[in-house]
């Protein structure tokens, strides 16, 4: 421990003499550090912010769009033909093991009216369970129920967007408002759940009960009333891809699809479309941090020119240390803090740097950014093994020099 | 072996490869050296003394023949246990002096205790015991460029002497300083050799100096060509009193 002390005092002392050259060599450490700290902010910032909207999604989801038809060799887009019915979503909540819930939902834009305000919306119509599968809190008042669904009741649940935008801070519920003119009573405000994975406001929309969406707002085609856009369905806890198929297999079943025809509906299983989102804002921090490491590598150089300098400017030291009984080892380990005194002392200033580095481009750049405590202490660490890494060499040119010949040296 | 030597030597060779060619820097040297000797050691250049006191002092080893130093042959061990040697038993006096800058005179005295290990909490108090022998209790804070050539050779031989060792190697500890401060410098080597018993080694081209030792070695091309016991010994003592008088006179 003395030892350790004692060569730790040389160092600094060696460092202070030459402290330009010493901030100089450091620089590369520091630079380099603070580059792969604040990469690694913005990658896993990055990484973080797709997590939050994948959650925003819900668990589990699996989202069922009515398909593209083929009518006459013209194919229309997803979504185009009603394929998907109410009855298609109760027979997978049914039938489907893998699933744990459905909710049927369609949906159209609208214009709501209250008092003085009028404000251009997105209108939900959907069964309760909606809310449960996409994970969305009722700030207050209470959700409509199934018999609100099954009477077709004037009731609606209203976001965040369309709050700030109609009521001027009064609270909506139980205020009238009107949807195409016709009078719904606000039951229950929504917590905000801010941008969708797509970029979308996720709280810009009205739910109401879909069969009063289909009947007073949206309307649905005379042929065909039960049809609904969508189906969001829920699998059970590590279930989901085996729901995807039982879905799919039990569609295919009831629209009486021949093994040749294609689907006439889609299945999303959500938690595929962002893990692939996640894994390439992964690859791109890995990217960033690989190449913020070039940098710390040029700083270990750095330091090992340095010391090969002052390895040399100090032969005669060295040989002096040697005639009064400095080891091998003694000598070794001396030139060998020393170096990695320099890289961690960069090290740390390099953390400040890059902790520092990442909050300015949050705040100008407003990207998001998260500096881990892992990143820290795998930056200190690896600083610390530059130095060793980088210090070894010239350390060892040191410590096996003859002494006659260090001693002569002029 | 005489439990009176020092020092023993037998048949010492030592040959240097510089490319192809094979130089012969020793050629045989036997001599003994008794506890409590001061022995000068002189010879021109290229004669092998600075070889011989390589050796002598740990630093090199011999190509053939053998050395052993209190009792203990040395000739073949490996670098640190040289280090070892060199660290306990010997105290190296140089022309330059060779002091760490930018430290002070007694963190340049403690140095050799940096590689000692064992007891570390007394080095203060030994280093100014050493600093005090040279009489520079007072200079402890001041830096090698705060101090004139004959301090700092008087720290390096405070250094050389911090480890109580058996044998002072001197390489020309006057060359770089004037003809009253080497009188003092040779002063502070005789009085450790008389008070402490310490076995001074010292290489010198100048023969006046040389003067001031027991024994006189001569060396020429690689052999010892004389080996003579100084007859009119100088004291540096009795000169430095009388040019003190001098001095008062005048």
């Amino acid at each position: 421990m003395n030892k350790v002390i004692q060569s730790m005092k040389i160092a600094f002392r060696a460092l202070r003499v030459n402290k330009l050259r010493s901030a100089l060599t450091m620089l590369g450490i520091i630079i380099g550090v603070g580059a792969v700290i604040a990469m690694v902010a913005v990658g896993s910032g990055a990484t973080a912010r797709i997590q939050q909207q994948i959650a925003s999604i819900g668990s589990n989801v699996i989202i069922v769009l009515s398909g593209s038809i083929n009518t006459g060799g013209i194919r229309m887009g997803t979504g185009n033909a009603q394929t998907l019915t109410e009855d298609d979503g109760k027979a997978i909540a049914n039938e489907c093991p893998a699933v744990q819930a459905t909710a049927p939902s369609s949906r159209g834009g609208a214009q709501v009216v209250y008092g003085n305000n009028n404000w251009g919306t997105q209108i939900l119509g959907t069964t309760p369970d909606y809310l449960t599968i996409r994970d969305i809190g009722i700030q207050s008042g209470q959700s409509f129920t199934g018999s609100d669904v099954d009477a077709a009741t004037k009731v609606a649940m209203v976001g965040k967007t369309v709050i700030d935008n109609l009521f001027n801070g009064a609270d909506p519920v139980g205020q009238v408002i009107r949807i195409k003119g016709v009078p719904f009573t606000v039951v229950a405000t929504l917590v905000s759940k801010g941008q969708s994975p797509t970029g979308q406001d996720q709280d810009d929309l009205i739910i109401i009960p879909i069969s009063t969406a289909k009947r007073k707002v949206i309307g649905s085609s005379k042929s065909n009333a039960q049809a609904v856009q969508q189906i969001m369905v829920q699998g059970r806890d590590g279930m989901t891809k085996l729901a995807e198929e039982q879905v799919r297999g039990l569609l295919r079943q009831r629209h009486k699809l021949q093994p040749t025809q294609d689907d006439d509906f889609n299945v999303r299983n959500m938690e595929e479309v962002f893990a692939a989102q996640e894994s390439s804002a992964q690859v791109m921090s890995i990217l960033l941090a690989s190449i913020a490491s070039v940098s710390l590598i040029v700083g270990g150089i750095g330091i090992m020119n340095i010391m090969l300098v002052s390895v040399t400017e100090r032969t005669k030291e060295i040989g002096l240390r040697q005639a009064v009984g400095a080891k091998t080892k003694d000598i070794l380990a001396q030139f060998l803090v020393e170096a990695v005194t320099l890289s961690v002392l960069g090290g740390v200033i390099g953390i400040a740097l890059g902790i520092t580095a990442s909050l300015l481009i949050s705040y100008f750049a407003e990207w998001s950014t998260l500096v881990s405590p892992g990143a820290i202490v795998l930056a200190f660490l690896f600083s610390a093994l530059v130095g060793v890494f980088f210090g070894y060499y010239p350390a060892r040119k040191a410590a096996f020099m003859d002494p006659i010949e260090a001693l002569r040296y002029e | 072996m005489d439990s009176e030597e020092l020092i023993r030597i037998e048949n010492l060779t030592k040959a240097y490869h510089v490319g192809d060619i094979t130089v012969q820097a020793l050629r045989g040297v036997s001599l003994s050296i008794a506890k409590g000797s001061f022995v000068a050691i002189m010879g021109p250049s290229g004669s092998g003394k600075s070889t011989f006191m390589n050796i002598l002092g740990c630093l090199d080893k011999p190509t053939s023949g053998s050395y052993y130093l209190d009792g203990v042959s040395v000739g073949q061990m490996e670098r640190d246990q040289l280090a070892d040697i060199r660290n306990r038993k010997i105290g190296f006096v140089f022309q330059q002096f060779n002091l760490l800058a930018r430290t002070s005179a007694l963190e340049n005295v403690e140095l050799p205790l940096l590689y000692s290990g064992g007891d570390q909490r007394n080095h203060r108090e030994r280093a100014m015991k050493a600093l005090a022998a040279v009489g520079l209790a007072d200079r402890a804070d001041h830096h090698p460029s705060q101090l004139s050539g004959g301090q700092q050779q008087r720290v390096a031989i405070a250094r050389s002497l911090i480890n109580d060792p058996q044998l002072i190697l001197a390489d020309e500890p006057t060359g770089a300083l004037d003809s009253r401060t080497s009188i003092e410098i040779m002063a502070i080597f005789q009085r450790l050799n008389r008070e402490q018993g310490i076995n001074i080694v010292l290489v010198t081209h100048e023969p006046d100096i040389a003067q001031y030792a027991q024994r006189n070695i001569h060396f020429k091309d690689g052999r010892v060509v004389s080996d003579e016991r100084v007859a009119e010994r100088r004291q540096a003592d009795r000169e430095l009193s009388e040019m003190a008088v001098e001095e008062t006179v005048a």
